[in-house]
């Protein structure tokens, strides 16, 4: 039997109320093992965002204790490790073209030049943007400025990568295309990625495992593992193991919403 | 919609953008020069386009010193206001606090007209030029500001919090995401205080000029019109208004080069 892999996100009892009053979360509990691959999965409102955007160390927490290898988040760097963000909107800088943005973090850690256009070189070959260098966002599909914001993410080396709702903007192929080509990289580089979507298809697609979650209160309902071998391909969408994963999913979501509903 | 017709129509529009209105003028001078004719209209009420023409021609010296002269004002009053509306907008957006406090002042600056407060500027700034100068800063100041504030606080609220990720620096954040943020704003505030810039100093001249000082085209119109030599003025109006319209097309070409490949406005 393996060792088992460090853990490499720990939420403990973390809790968040935003300062009009609304309470986002309530206390969570969840572990990421080092290379896993978890969603978060739920109907708007059900603080699945926040969840993320805490781990990212975009918000502080009220209470509770969030570490990412032992460390609290703004301390990660410190060891060695990185971890990137890729926002639910290409967000890049519209004036920049494509190998600015994806230098962007580099440059903000000043690393020298001469390295930081081979990562960037790199991480464009990797996300299939190799002579869009010169290319301003307006000039790309949706699709593509998303690519440019994978690529600005994995230029800076991450072993964790936090993706809210990525694909959510883009048409069912080309996120399907993009679905594929993240598990490829995932793979590749041995990321630890936890994924928020509320496309229940997107989260059993990708993940080996999905955190429910449900709203007002943000709160997590439910873990389901999706025990499927990889690589797995566009024809995993049309089997009955799939449609099983998503039944179950779907069943534990709207368990969950009514309970909410009902104590509303 | 092909290729080839989305690269043709934006050259096509930009012969439109000036063929239409050049067409308009040419049809209303000719109307002009039609009616006065026509109904023998004494030129000391409307002179023809063409006694227009010939008297900015017979002056024409007279005509460039003075246009030298207010071109002159407005420029420094232009550069002064961007400068100073700049460097105040950078001081607003570094703290609230700052901005709440000074707001109401730049208001006031906006609001309180220029005509009642020049002649108290050129009581305290000596040198004549000068004094226009801060007249037509004051006027073209406001726009500056408030664009430029607007601009450096219309950032990208995901794009900042990616810099603030990234741990960047204020000067930064400043530099790569504010600045590069506010250009079409500022640009904007250019455009806006370009022409204001030249409504001061056509303002600051005629006040300057009651005084017995000052030699630009508001000058002109006012001697013409002690003399009651209407072509004359009508001349120099004509030269005030083609200076604005000449100030608006340079902005224009400015925006268009600074933010014209990435900006929606410009696409």
């Amino acid at each position: 039997m393996a060792v088992a892999p460090p853990v490499a996100v720990e939420v403990d009892g973390v809790d968040k109320t935003y300062p009009d009053g609304t309470h986002a979360l309530q206390p969570v509990h969840l572990r990421v093992a080092e290379g896993e691959f978890v969603t978060l999965l739920g109907p708007s409102g059900c603080g699945k965002s926040t969840l993320l955007k805490l781990m990212a160390g975009l918000l502080p927490l009220d209470a509770g204790r969030l570490a990412l290898w032992g460390q609290p988040p703004a301390q990660l760097n410190a060891g060695g490790r990185r971890l990137a963000f890729v926002f639910q909107s290409p967000t890049l800088m519209p004036w920049a073209d494509v190998q600015t943005n994806v230098r962007l973090p580099l440059d903000l850690a000043r690393l020298p030049a001469a390295e930081a256009e081979a990562r960037v070189a790199e991480a464009l070959a990797l996300v299939g943007l190799r002579g869009f260098e010169r290319a301003l966002p307006n000039a790309l599909s949706g699709g593509m400025q998303m690519r440019v914001s994978i690529a600005r993410a994995l230029v800076v080396r991450p072993q964790l990568l936090l993706m809210d709702e990525p694909f959510g903007a883009l048409d069912e192929f080309t996120r399907h295309k993009l679905d594929a080509e993240l598990l490829e990289l995932w793979r590749q580089r041995g990321l630890t990625v936890v994924f928020v979507t509320h496309s229940i298809a997107e989260a059993v697609f990708l993940s080996q495992r999905v955190v429910m979650m449900a709203a007002r209160p943000g709160r997590v309902t439910d873990e389901l593992r999706i025990a499927e071998p990889y690589p797995r391909r566009r024809d995993f969408l049309v089997t009955p193991r799939f449609a099983e994963h998503a039944k179950a999913l779907q069943d534990s979501l709207y368990r969950a919403s009514g309970e909410a509903l009902e104590s509303a | 919609m092909t290729a080839a017709a989305a690269a043709a129509s934006p050259q096509r529009r930009r012969i439109e953008r000036v063929a239409y209105p050049l067409a308009l003028a040419v049809l209303l001078v000719a109307l002009w020069q039609g009616l006065v004719t026509g109904l023998k209209l004494p030129h000391y009420l409307v002179p023809s386009p063409l006694l227009m023409v010939q008297t900015l021609v017979t002056h024409f010296g007279a005509f460039m010193s003075a246009l030298a002269v207010t071109l002159q004002v407005t420029l420094l009053a232009f550069v002064l206001a961007t400068v100073v509306g700049v460097a105040v907008s950078f001081l607003f957006v570094q703290s609230r606090l700052v901005e709440t406090t000074l707001f109401p002042y730049a208001i006031l600056l906006q609001v309180t007209p220029i005509v009642a407060v020049a002649p108290l500027i050129i009581i305290w700034v000596k040198n004549p030029t000068a004094a226009m100068v801060v007249c037509a800063a004051l006027v073209a100041l406001f726009p500056i500001i408030a664009n430029t504030t607007l601009g450096l606080r219309s950032v990208d609220p995901d794009l900042q919090a990616y810099f603030r990720m990234n741990g960047a620096t204020r000067w930064q954040t400043l530099r790569r995401l504010r600045i590069p943020s506010a250009l079409p704003y500022f640009f904007g505030g250019l455009r806006i205080s370009s022409g204001l810039s030249l409504i001061g100093a056509v303002v600051a001249e005629f006040v300057a000029g009651t005084g017995g000082t000052g030699s630009g085209l508001a000058y002109q119109v006012l001697q013409a019109g002690f003399m009651l030599d209407i072509p004359r003025m009508f001349a120099a109006l004509l030269l005030i208004s083609l200076t604005g319209v000449l100030l608006f097309v340079a902005m224009a070409w400015l925006t268009r080069r600074f933010i014209g490949r990435w900006h929606a406005s410009e696409m």
